[in-house]
């Protein structure tokens, strides 16, 4: 008997606190330290209530494909490794890190070979960056939009990356004048790679094996990944297994038939590396519910590839009328920032929108504004606000 | 592309003046980097030895990729089209196949000798990945059947779109007209 109830109060816990507890009327018992709780363990799991996942569309060829963070389930700028998005190409290798060498060749004076042990005794840092595959949100440009902040914003992921600056392994190898880009290509069956601008490179690019504390997770480019922040997420090679300096791009297959923006013209925008400043309303979105009437803090997630966002505005009545929302501290450049807004909601329809400013001060546009100049095939680099409609019974939905 | 890069391509030259400062990493053989560099330019260089024409490609194709790319490259278990689409790019219609989109043919060889077939990369020999690549043009009118392919042939191809690339105007969409602090 006092073992489920017990039991009850956990799970009632679990479900949300005072407010599920009240809802069931009952009278909420203290747990009783009657039998002792799990010992400590080697790996930790998370509550066994929790059951936020990653989300991911059905296809035929499965290692080719992605799978989405479930931004309606987090708080805060960190995603947890294991809800980090997912894009690849052709699997997730297994790879052992003793047999991982990264081999840097081309226009350098002194080729090399690391092994993933003399990567780390090298001078490393540790950053916080967002990552966001160049096709997130491009569910936005049909009529047609994604019902739930998973399916529309899944495809970015913040983490803290720990890596070698690539400038400080180039300065090994000692770049031969005239180089301008580099090519990186990964371990993986299809050999991704793709080329990355010199410039990009002796910047802020990282040779990463650190995320969120740990090990790169395998789903992330286990051992070794590019980093390369701000830009859309497939130039980050992941399981990085080669860097060849050159005079000249390589136009591989994901730099000219993937990752290139169509335009109406029949033009295409090639090298359109940068992600402009972006956000969300997190809570409430679509398919949530409230439960009545008052107050509710409205919580989104807003970013920039080009650097801190300085603001970020709400609107309930779908864009006419904007109040500036709180954003939490600390705000780092290219990371996730989080944005609260009080709001007391009167029961009636709303149109729940957010917009962001980045520190260039450029301003998060709408999808109107978006599809007037790039017309309905660019596919990638989809940047416009999202609105979600919360009906007068609570229910929330895209628009 | 972006504003301060002239001055980093400054600091590149001055990297190559310097001289590595931990000693970490050892040098490769020069076989160890021919083993590994597998990339292609869009002049040809680094295309390797070998020849094929779509007359071998057939039967390679019909066994090895025709699952997925369908019988005339339009599409199987992988949808995208491979083929057609050709002047579709200004239509509501896009279809963006490697006739009708890909600039560089050299580019069709380096993405099939690394990741094609999709279920057992990197098993081609190299006549085989010209032979596929030859098909793969053949489908969509680019050479003729029995057009031979090879490192000397290949770059000379000139893709319809190759002309149709443009940089980057990013930021294009002008911010929403309204008053600071508004
Ligand atoms: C088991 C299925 C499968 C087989 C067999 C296969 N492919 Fe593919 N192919 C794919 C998939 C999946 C992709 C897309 C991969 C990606 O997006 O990363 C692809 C992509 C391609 C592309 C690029 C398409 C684009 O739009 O960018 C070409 C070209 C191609 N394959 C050619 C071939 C050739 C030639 C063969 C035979 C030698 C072959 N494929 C065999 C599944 C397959």
């Amino acid at each position: 008997m006092k073992k489920s109830n017990r039991r009850r109060f956990l799970e009632i816990t679990a479900l949300g606190g005072t407010l599920a507890a009240c809802k069931t009327g009952g009278k909420v018992e203290e747990p009783a330290p009657s039998r002792l709780g799990k010992p400590v363990s080697a790996y930790g799991e998370r509550a066994p209530f929790e059951k936020a996942a990653r989300w991911t569309r059905t296809t035929r060829t499965p290692e080719q494909a992605s799978s989405n963070t479930p931004h309606q389930d987090l708080n805060g700028i960190v995603t947890p490794s294991s809800l980090h998005y997912e894009r690849h190409h052709a699997g997730v290798p297994r790879i052992d890190p003793a047999e991982h060498r990264l081999l840097i060749h081309g226009m350098v004076e002194r080729p090399l070979i690391f092994t993933m042990d003399e990567l780390h005794r090298l001078p490393s840092v540790s950053k916080i960056y967002f990552l966001e595959c160049a096709g997130n949100t491009s569910s936005e440009w049909p009529e047609k939009t994604a019902p739930d902040v998973q399916q529309s914003h899944g495809l970015a992921s913040c983490s803290e990356w720990t890596g070698v600056p690539l400038s400080l392994v180039l300065a090994e190898c000692g770049v031969k004048p005239g180089a301008s880009w580099i090519l990186a290509e990964g371990a993986d069956p299809c050999r991704m790679s793709r080329s990355v601008p010199l410039a990009k490179c002796l910047d802020d690019v990282l040779l990463a094996y650190g995320q969120n504390g740990e090990a790169i997770r395998p789903e992330q480019g286990y051992p070794l990944r590019l980093f390369v922040p701000g830009w859309e997420g497939n130039i980050s090679v992941k399981w990085l297994r080669r860097i060849k300096v050159g005079d000249q791009p390589t136009y591989t297959r994901d730099e000219t038939s993937k990752y290139t923006d169509l335009m109406p013209d029949g033009t295409a925008r090639q090298f359109t590396f940068e992600m402009e400043a972006k956000s969300v309303i997190t809570y409430p979105s679509g398919g949530q519910k409230l439960s009545g009437p008052g107050f509710c803090e409205v919580k989104g997630v807003a970013w920039s590839g080009r650097g801190r966002i300085e603001r970020v505005e709400c609107s309930t009545d779908g864009g006419k009328t904007w109040k500036d929302a709180q954003l939490q501290e600390p705000r780092l450049r290219i990371a996730f920032t989080r944005f609260r807004f009080p709001w007391n909601w009167d029961g009636s329809e709303a149109l729940l929108v957010s917009r962001c400013t980045d520190e260039t001060g450029y301003v998060q546009p709408s999808k109107e504004e978006l599809i007037a100049v790039r017309g309905l095939h660019s596919n990638y680099h989809y940047n416009g606000t999202k609105v979600w409609k919360v009906a007068a019974d609570g229910s929330v939905s895209n628009v | 592309m972006c504003k301060g890069w002239s001055a980093l391509l400054l600091l590149a030259a001055a990297l190559a003046a310097q001289s590595p400062k931990y000693h970490v990493g050892r040098a490769p053989t020069s076989d160890e980097i021919k083993a590994w560099d597998i990339s292609v330019l869009p002049d040809g260089t680094g295309l390797p030895e070998g020849k094929g024409s779509a007359v071998e490609g057939k039967a390679l194709y019909e066994s090895r990729c025709q699952k997925c790319h369908g019988a005339k490259g339009e599409g199987g278990d992988y949808e995208q089209p491979i083929a057609g689409g050709k002047d579709t790019l200004k239509t509501p219609k896009p279809i963006k196949s490697v006739g009708s989109y890909w600039p560089y043919a050299t580019t069709v060889w380096d993405y099939v000798n690394r990741a094609m077939p999709f279920d057992r990369p990197e098993t081609l020999t190299h006549d085989q990945v010209y032979s596929a690549v030859a098909y793969v043009l053949f489908l969509n009118g680019l050479v003729g059947e029995k057009d031979v392919l090879d490192a000397k042939s290949l770059p000379l191809i000139k893709m319809p779109n190759r002309d149709g690339f443009v940089k980057d105007p990013r930021p294009d969409v002008a911010a929403p007209s309204k008053k600071k602090g508004s």
